[in-house]
């Protein structure tokens, strides 16, 4: 029965958005797509992102084809085919990504109705592509820290006591965003003392993956990851083997980041309908509870669905934070590569 | 005859140095201000210099350990020489990553420089192995038997005449690794070694900017041509073998009371290089939550990779003929850079290579785009000089005159090449597209970019799995990767075995 009322919101969302069902009446809309065919490029986490796809494709008759890899290839192939791109969608990890093919001008509007279903924060400023899940940046420390001595701010992490005891994974695409927030806040030249003192006292890790992993070995003492690294490291390992834990820095702090993941339909798609109509399935109901169920353990953005894990519920965090905050993320990278983090 | 082949080997050097034509567009289009600046940041002479140490320790490691191992099983009576024959070539079809992260899981002690000399030694020595193997195995054996007769020790008969003999295969095995090292960044990621590839890889995937890539690239590339440059020098250009050979096979070198620690020896290779992944395979599996059997769609999925990888060597091996024909009868010093150059790309990273095949498909030839086409000339082109490597080892084993002979006798052209040429150098195009199949088998970076969509691989069912951190369902993946590579290297170094 969730699933006829969910099918019927798709519709009727589509219909409303995009008008291609104004004459058909009933269930209409969502046929006129039947049979038609979409290429999505995906940074996302491959499996959810199958099961999104197959479920889209069951409620719409819409064939799917669905290339995943990591997002920064994916970006690199946009920029790379142009306007000639098979690509109608592309789904990213962060924002950065998006607003590095937005600069070139290459994604189309997003419809309002889609974008309406999600806080409007969470979203590209100028609608060119929706926010679908959030992931929050937090604190992994090994158990063998003590409660005392765990960080409020990111700040205390360049300090001589976490001297030899830190890890850090700066060229992963979700440390930067913190050194943006940083510089936001008090100025790159703060900025650049803290990543100093970050490298100064830190082991560098390749991934979140190894540094998680790392962490929870007791090879470093703790280190800034995004919270689903942990959530899937204790499915692997499992929960009572587990020797981390999560912690979250103070509302207001650069580090109680919280990043999303949007999605854009191409300028150049050749089946505009269609893409929309995929954006606006991954903000609805049936998607938002497949994310919120599944084991990416990313936070839904849309309101009134919850993550069925032990997340710590997002309006708990601070806000989303928004994407021209970020924006393609230069700035934040010149300072990683003068302090000679990258 | 020259005139065609001299086309054919321009019409294939223009193909495989496609990505160069790419790098070279893009670096002009950004200028040398970018890259001034990355170069003048702190991290990159650093970086310069794990690059330089790191090939310089591996690529000595690896022509000891390769030449080592090719000469017991070839030239000696160690006992269960076909079973090394065809385990000593599988470290190739593991992963970069698993040996990367196999051993950190076992010991975090190989994080730095050590560990990754470790580490690539192991997982890059079957690149020396198997052209050496190769030639050795078609060696004269008279010339080791005159020496003796001279009174020369095995050692120096070894020292003097083997060893020699070998350098066109031992020089090219150990150009790869210089050239793989040079490029490689996936392996070292868990050993957190950070080398100039390093670099480049996060202008391409931090930065999304492929044109500062590009003129990083560039560099890198100048570091390969001091290689190459080199490399030339070191295993000279002149053939290895004596006018007539009869075709004999040597008497196997009795090791005496050396059999045991020689035995003892390849074992202990095998346990470094092939034992700790596997055992940390088996581990993630038993102790990972996410383990389960992987889906029945896995075998479909160990066709499919074997099939691309097996075209692409097929191909890769083919056009590696007519290239390294051309430069080795001429000699020329254009023909020999004409052969080196082919090398490049080897040094190129493989987001590059991806990269610049996507521009030239979508541009230039539409129809094939994300066709499996695509993916097997991605292979083709960046496994291409391993290729070359096996031809010019086998090459360089032919007597020269001989198809002179023919000619002067009256034989057409292509039919010396196909009666007499060809025949002779049948084991060593076995071996190259052995060299070129098993890491295209394993390819991961340009495989996510080239594939069609819609297609798994065994490796990007192998990635699937573990950006999620689930090891355990990776895991048989992986198993599965090693498993298949068995069959061509059975299927193509089986005749190195027969005696």
């Amino acid at each position: 029965m969730a699933a006829c009322v969910s099918l019927g919101t798709v519709a009727l969302v589509a219909a409303c958005n995009t008008g291609y069902g104004a004459a058909g009446g009933g269930n209409g809309s969502s046929t006129d797509l039947r049979g038609q065919s979409i290429t999505v490029y995906s940074g996302q986490h491959p499996q959810t992102t199958q099961q999104l796809v197959a479920d889209f494709e069951k409620r719409t008759g819409v064939t799917v084809n669905l290339k995943s890899d990591d997002e920064a290839s994916l970006a690199g192939q946009l920029l790379q085919e142009g306007s000639a791109s098979p690509a109608d969608v592309f789904y990213a990890e962060n924002p950065p990504a998006l607003t590095t093919v937005q600069e070139k001008n290459m994604l189309a509007r997003v419809d309002s109705g889609t974008l309406a279903q999600v806080p409007a924060s969470a979203s590209s400023p100028v609608g060119d592509w929706v926010g679908v899940s959030a992931r929050a940046v937090v604190f992994a420390a090994n158990d063998s820290v003590p409660a005392s001595s765990m960080p409020t701010s990111v700040y205390d992490l360049a300090g001589p006591e976490w001297k030899g005891k830190l890890g850090i994974a700066p060229s992963e695409t979700d440390f930067s965003p913190i050194v943006s927030e940083i510089i936001k806040a008090k100025g790159p030249e703060a900025a650049s003392l803290w990543l100093s003192g970050l490298r100064a006292n830190g082991k560098v890790f390749d991934s979140n993956e190894t540094l998680i992993a790392a962490i929870d070995k007791g090879e470093v003492q703790g280190g800034i990851v995004d919270h689903y690294y942990w959530y899937r490291l204790r499915d692997e390992v499992g929960a009572n083997k587990i020797r981390t834990s999560l912690h979250y820095f103070a509302h207001g702090d650069p580090g109680a980041l919280v990043d999303v993941s949007g999605a854009a339909v191409l300028a150049t798609s050749r089946h505009q309908q269609a893409a929309q109509a995929f954006l606006a399935y991954l903000v609805s109901q049936p998607a938002q509870t497949i994310i919120a169920t599944s084991y990416s353990y990313e936070y839904p953005l849309r309101p009134g669905v919850q993550s069925k894990a032990d997340l710590k519920p997002l309006d708990s965090l601070s806000g989303v934070t928004a994407a021209a905050d970020l924006g393609d993320g230069k700035p934040a990278l010149t300072l990683l590569q003068q302090v000679g983090l990258l | 005859m020259p005139a065609p082949l001299g086309l054919l080997a321009a019409l294939v050097l223009l193909a495989v140095g496609a990505p160069l034509i790419f790098v070279v567009v893009q670096a002009v289009d950004a200028g040398w201000a970018p890259a001034r600046a990355l170069l003048h940041r702190p991290l990159a002479m650093e970086l310069i210099w794990h690059t330089v140490a790191l090939t310089a320790a591996v690529t000595a490691t690896t022509a000891v350990l390769g030449f080592g191992a090719a000469y017991l099983v070839e030239c000696t009576d160690l006992p269960c020489r076909r079973v090394f024959a065809v385990a000593l070539v599988l470290p190739l079809a593991v992963p970069e990553f698993v040996q990367g992260v196999s051993w950190v899981s076992l010991t975090t002690s190989v994080r730095g420089y050590w560990g990754a000399v470790l580490v690539m030694t192991c997982s890059l020595y079957p690149l020396v192995y198997l052209p050496v193997a190769a030639s050795l195995r078609r060696a004269d054996p008279v010339l080791t038997e005159v020496a003796q007769s001279l009174g020369r020790g095995r050692w120096s008969a070894l020292w003097r005449v083997v060893i020699p003999m070998t350098r066109p295969a031992l020089g090219g095995g150990a150009l790869l690794v210089c050239l793989y090292l040079l490029g490689e960044y996936g392996a070292f990621a868990a050993l957190q070694y950070q080398t100039f590839a390093t670099a480049i890889y996060t202008e391409f995937k931090v930065a999304y900017d492929t044109a500062s890539a590009s003129v990083l690239t560039l560099l890198l590339c100048a570091m390969a041509i001091v290689v190459v440059a080199g490399e030339a020098r070191v295993s000279g250009r002149q053939p290895t073998t004596r006018a007539g050979t009869d075709g004999r096979v040597a008497r196997p070198v009795r090791l005496g009371w050396g059999r045991a620690p020689a035995f003892a020896s390849l074992v202990a290779l095998l346990a470094v290089a092939l034992g700790v992944p596997l055992a940390a395979l088996v581990y993630w599996f038993a102790r990972g939550n996410s383990s389960t059997l992987p889906q029945a769609s896995v075998w479909s999925e160990a066709q499919l990779t074997l099939t691309y990888a097996l075209t692409a060597g097929v191909i890769a091996t083919a056009i590696a003929v007519p290239l390294a024909l051309y430069s080795w009868r001429r000699r020329t010093r254009v023909a020999v850079a004409v052969e080196r150059g082919a090398y490049l790309t080897r040094a190129l990273p493989g987001i590059a290579v991806g990269l610049s095949i996507v521009y030239a498909a979508i541009h230039y030839a539409q129809p094939v785009y994300e066709t499996s086409a695509m993916l097997v000339v991605g292979y083709v082109v960046l496994f291409f000089p391993l290729a070359l490597t096996g031809v010019r080892a086998a090459l360089a084993m032919v007597p020269p005159g001989v198809e002179e002979v023919a000619r002067s006798l009256g034989v057409r052209p292509w039919r010396v090449l196909v009666r007499i040429t060809l025949p002779l150098i049948l084991p060593g195009l076995g071996v190259a597209a052995a060299l070129v199949t098993l890491s295209a088998s394993t390819e991961l970076t340009a495989t996510l970019l080239l594939r069609p969509i819609g297609t798994d691989t065994l490796a990007t069912q192998f990635w699937t799995y573990t950006t999620g951190l689930a090891y355990g369902a990776a895991a048989p993946y992986a198993a599965v990767m090693i498993g298949v590579s068995v069959i061509p290297v059975l299927l193509l170094t089986r005749r190195g075995v027969t005696r």
